[in-house]
């Protein structure tokens, strides 16, 4: 064994990390020096820095092909494309964590987050303008591990940036300004089976070692070509796949979803839903693609059956709640099923449409989603955001304006024409039949015209029903959330109506290299 | 001894882990059993970098005990906010959030 030569590092590529990791680094930093007046809107415009200019470096380097830190991380179209995707929606995301005009308590985030739930200092604190502004910093490492996740090119940096992004994660799910017992508890339920989730990862990923003598990508797809039927390597791919369906939260593996929707708070389950649903998508597609694209025969029925099961349990189940933040949730576990639709349509020599019509859809289902989130934040009572579906009853006479936002966001989630969410079913489902998986589309359909039943049923009960007299208020948002609101609604149309131009850029940016 | 018996003691001590997890009651204890899954997959990492003869299982080992730390931190921190205001680390106990 020689001695061990420094890899070199392609500072260019990855500068969009840099940016993201530097802002989260330099907001520690404010934490520990800054007067606590300052800080706040300091953190707010470090993350916003990050983020955008993340985004920015993404943008300068299209086109970018290459596999640099000793061959751990490969930044290609894929990766950069999903990378600025990552950016756009950590940045929108962090504008809703900042608002704070909405809420009479002056934030969404605790204020002391080591004060007990209820005690008398708790109650002292719940009008207080402090905010536990900690939470900018931690949402930016997120981002940062979620940008790391959709470039590694290796499975030890993939645990390394699943691990990154999902500890700030668990934190930030706990730090709800009202409701702590449900916040907390959903933080517990979050970390305890995403600690077990990652523990299948890393046994899957002692396996694959084991079969292929290495952790690269490209090493494994060449181990694979010979031994692909090496019973280890299968249990190993398995036991990976378990993992990472587990963070995009895919049934069978998604029971932690409606708890943690439901008890965090409602900016940050906006954040988990849009951005952790692209990262995860992004590390399944580079594991499926490049460790086993040549050996698609192991993981093509797994896919099959997981991208079966999560729509018809998303549409099926989303059908019984009454709440609406639970009610988003199962929506999320049917679209992962849409989105596993498109990952089947990898086609005999890369040559398919999957990629780009997943990477597509990723896009336009996190944007839509942080708009649908952000609306949930405005209506309120007197104990924090009504949630209820009765409570939204007859909305539209209250205000108009939230409740057609509303229902162009649910009309675009259920996938209807004209909205972005038709655009991304099509390009999913085309990938699936072109690839021979015309009952995978069937399903699709199926369980869209279920889950549109309840989609509708919102829009409904907004429109033609009477208001209840105690029923909630609707805030005015404040300067941050308009700007979230008017972008989402305005890519969600605009992606729906000319989609052309986004979707050429994800075709040409649908490469991967390692 | 041969190298499928750390193997096969991994394995065990991975399901031992597993089904901890599903039983326990105690959030600690459930948080120690993926402890356990965590080092039975340090056993098979070192058992598979002396079987290829590479070092990288070695280097991945000391990379979970690392997370494992972090983890830890993570953890016992969420774990405490909740038990500071019920009194109890019992998974049963949280049950606020459900249909």
């Amino acid at each position: 064994m020689g001695p061990i030569t420094a890899p070199s590092l392609s500072y260019t590529a990855l500068s969009p990390l840099l940016f993201v990791f530097g802002a989260a680094a330099v907001g520690v930093l404010v934490e520990a020096f800054a007067p606590r007046a300052v800080r706040h809107p300091v953190q707010v415009a470090l993350a916003l820095v990050g983020t955008v200019g993340a985004f920015v470096a993404t943008l300068l380097l299209a086109g970018t092909e290459e596999v640099t830190a000793g061959g751990a991380l490969a930044v290609d179209g894929a990766a950069l494309f999903l990378q600025g995707t990552i950016a756009v929606l950590g940045a929108l995301s962090v504008l809703l964590f900042s608002e704070r005009a909405v809420d009479p308590a002056r934030s969404a985030f605790v204020a002391v987050a080591a004060v007990p739930a209820g005690s008398v200092r708790d109650r002292e604190l719940a009008t207080s303008s402090r905010v536990q502004t900690e939470v900018y910093p931690l949402a930016t490492f997120a981002i940062g591990g979620m940008m790391l996740f959709t470039a590694s090119n290796d499975l030890l940096i993939m645990f390394v940036a699943l691990e990154v992004l999902s500890l700030p994660l668990y934190l930030l799910s706990g730090l709800a300004r009202r409701r702590r017992l449900l916040s907390q508890e959903a933080a517990v339920k979050y970390f305890l089976l995403g600690a077990f989730a990652s523990a299948f990862f890393l046994y899957g990923l002692a396996l694959v070692y084991g079969a292929t003598g290495s952790v690269r990508l490209s090493a494994i797809r060449d181990a694979a070509v010979t031994e692909g039927g090496d019973t280890l390597l299968v249990l190993g791919l398995a036991l990976l796949v378990v993992g990472l369906m587990f963070k995009a939260s895919v049934a069978p593996f998604h029971t932690w979803t409606p708890d943690v929707y439901q008890g965090a708070p409602t900016a940050v389950t906006a954040f988990m839903a849009a951005a952790t649903k692209v990262a995860a998508f992004g590390a399944v597609l580079r594991l499926l693609y490049v460790a086993f694209g040549t050996a698609d025969w192991t993981w093509r029925p797994l896919v099959y059956g997981l991208a079966i099961v999560s729509m018809l349990v998303g549409a099926v189940l989303g059908l019984t709640q009454t709440d609406l933040k639970r009610m988003l949730a199962y929506s999320s576990i049917a679209h992962a099923g849409f989105l596993l639709t498109g990952v089947i349509g990898l086609g005999p020599g890369d040559s398919g449409y999957g990629l780009a019509a997943t990477m597509f859809y990723l896009l336009i289902y996190g944007l839509t989603t942080l708009g649908a989130f952000g609306l949930l934040t405005l209506v309120r009572d007197g104990d924090g955001e009504a949630t209820h579906l009765s409570q939204w009853a007859g909305l539209a006479q209250r205000s108009p304006v939230v409740a057609a936002l509303m229902a162009f966001f649910l009309l675009a989630l259920a996938g209807i024409p004209l909205t972005s969410g038709f655009t991304g079913k099509f390009a999913v489902f085309r990938a699936a039949i072109e690839d021979g998986a015309w009952p995978l589309a069937v399903v699709g359909l199926v369980a869209s015209a279920i889950a549109a039943f309840f989609y509708l049923r919102v829009v409904v009960l907004m429109y033609f029903s009477p208001a209840a007299p105690d029923g909630p208020t609707v805030g005015v948002p404040g300067l941050p959330t308009t700007i979230v609101l008017a972008i989402t609604a305005a890519a969600t149309l605009v992606l729906g109506v000319l989609p052309g131009a986004v979707l050429d850029l994800a075709e040409s940016a649908a490469v991967l290299v390692g | 001894m041969s190298i499928a018996n750390y193997l096969v003691l991994a394995a065990v001590l991975f399901t031992i882990g597993a089904v901890g997890v599903l039983v326990r009651r105690n959030a600690i204890v459930v948080f120690m059993c993926v402890e356990l899954m965590l080092n039975s997959v340090n056993l098979t990492l070192v058992t598979f970098a002396r079987s290829t003869g590479t070092v990288d299982g070695q280097l991945i080992a000391f990379f979970v005990m690392v997370v494992a730390a972090a983890e830890v931190v993570v953890g016992l921190a969420i774990i405490m906010s909740v038990y500071r205001t019920r009194r109890s680390a019992s998974v049963d106990d949280v049950n606020l959030l459900k249909y």
